[in-house]
């Protein structure tokens, strides 16, 4: 236990670069108790410790997607029926590389094939809200338990809102021309060798880091804000647990935003820091990764309104019910 | 030899079509370029990863950005 507590410190939660920044903000002349100190200090080490551990993850999870690309799974899913397929939709999500830009290709293509659109839809909640690396992040800066519990209820989301989406039958909710045949054979998939896959997850490293570095710059500004700038009397009034409104006002706040977990985690931690409910800060974490007003305009373009509004509707209720069981019993988890 | 690069527009379609029409230019081939943004277009080629790249109506790659060198080896096949 003890060893495991170690490697956790020195890999996860990265003590050591604590001190170090708290050695390099104290260098510059700067008191780490003060407003800045801390703000500065907060910022220095959140902002290295995420960019070391996203890279490491990254190559790591995209080493293991390559096993698992969207042409396979569709595959896979095909072979099951009823709510066991709604649960491999969701555990695969988890795993199968997938950027927001191709997520609508990606909807197509399994609903051609003759996917139920609630199996799809399993897919599509689960893959932006669970991924390996963000469970990993969640561990380094909470704890392993939430990180758990986080993955489950992520899943478990993913699973009933999909099984409810199959049960309203809305397969005519989706655009005509999706069901409409392509006229191209099915394509093989390439055959790659080790020397591939750690080249495509080098790739996949530089292209996500590339495109979460602002996102993540962002979010731990705020979160730096947060933690030393803004009074705790202020965000307790807003976001506090003893009010009830606070888990519904953070995923409200949370659906129209775009950005990455990775960006949204900082600000989730100096919430809590700050005596927000663990519950609120999951919520509000899970309303932007899961939706935001990007992809929700990508997804008009293929499904109706009506199959939208149920969509959209379920996630955010679905988002507001974890926050608040987080609250309740989020205590045994920190 | 007509060339389409398939993709709603992203960073990573962009420069996918960068680098065909290097490789393009540096195998001295006479290509014409079309972007096909569209859903429909995009799905009609069967593929569920952009950006795809398409020679005369044959999906030759989808999923990658490919570089100047793997394009040219796929042009000259």
């Amino acid at each position: 236990m003890q060893v495991f507590s170690f490697l956790n410190d020195v890999f996860l939660k990265m003590t050591w670069l604590s001190d170090l920044m708290r050695w390099v903000v104290s260098g510059i002349g700067l008191d780490i108790q003060s407003q800045l100190g801390a703000s500065l200090h907060f910022f220095l080490y959140d902002t290295v410790k995420i960019f070391i551990l996203l890279s490491v993850l990254i190559f790591g999870v995209s080493y293991i997607q390559s096993f698992f690309p969207p042409e396979r799974t569709r595959k896979i899913l095909g072979r099951y029926k009823g709510i066991s397929a709604n649960i491999l939709g969701a555990l695969l999500g988890t795993i199968t590389p997938f950027c927001s830009c191709s997520s609508i290709p990606l909807f197509i293509g399994f609903t051609s094939a003759g996917l139920p659109i609630g199996v799809t839809f399993s897919f599509l909640i689960s893959s932006p809200l669970v991924d390996l690396a963000s469970v990993i992040l969640l561990a380094s800066i909470f704890n392993w338990k939430i990180a758990f519990a986080y993955v489950a209820v992520g899943v478990i989301l993913a699973v009933v809102s999909g099984t409810i989406i199959s049960k309203f039958k809305m397969e005519d909710q989706v655009a005509d021309f999706v069901f409409r045949k392509s006229s191209m054979p099915e394509m093989e998939l390439e055959v790659l060798s080790i020397k591939d896959r750690i080249r495509i997850s080098t790739e996949s490293v530089k292209e996500i880091i590339y495109k979460v570095w602002l996102y993540v710059l962002i979010g731990v500004g705020i979160g730096a804000l947060i933690h030393n700038v803004i009074p705790e009397s202020f965000i307790t009034a807003l976001l506090g647990n003893d009010k009830w409104y606070s888990v519904p006002l953070a995923t409200l706040v949370g659906v129209p935003m775009y950005a990455d977990i990775f960006g949204t985690l900082p600000i989730a931690e100096a919430l809590v820091s700050k005596g927000v409910g663990i519950g609120t800060a999951l919520a509000f974490m899970m309303a932007v990764t899961a939706l935001s007003l990007p992809s929700i305009v990508m997804l008009k373009k293929v499904i109706k309104n009506k199959l939208l509004i149920v969509f959209v509707s379920i996630v955010v209720l679905g988002i507001m019910i974890i926050g608040v069981l987080f609250n309740s019993f989020g205590m045994y988890l920190l | 030899m007509i060339i389409k690069v398939l993709g709603s527009g992203c960073n990573n379609c962009v420069k996918l079509e960068e680098n065909a029409k290097i490789a393009a230019k540096e195998l001295g081939l006479d290509a014409e370029f079309i972007k096909v943004k569209d859903m429909e277009g995009i799905s009609s080629y069967g593929i569920m990863r952009t950006p795809g790249l398409v020679v005369d109506e044959k999906v030759v790659s989808y999923g990658r950005v490919l570089d100047v060198n793997q394009i040219k080896e796929l042009l000259k096949k």
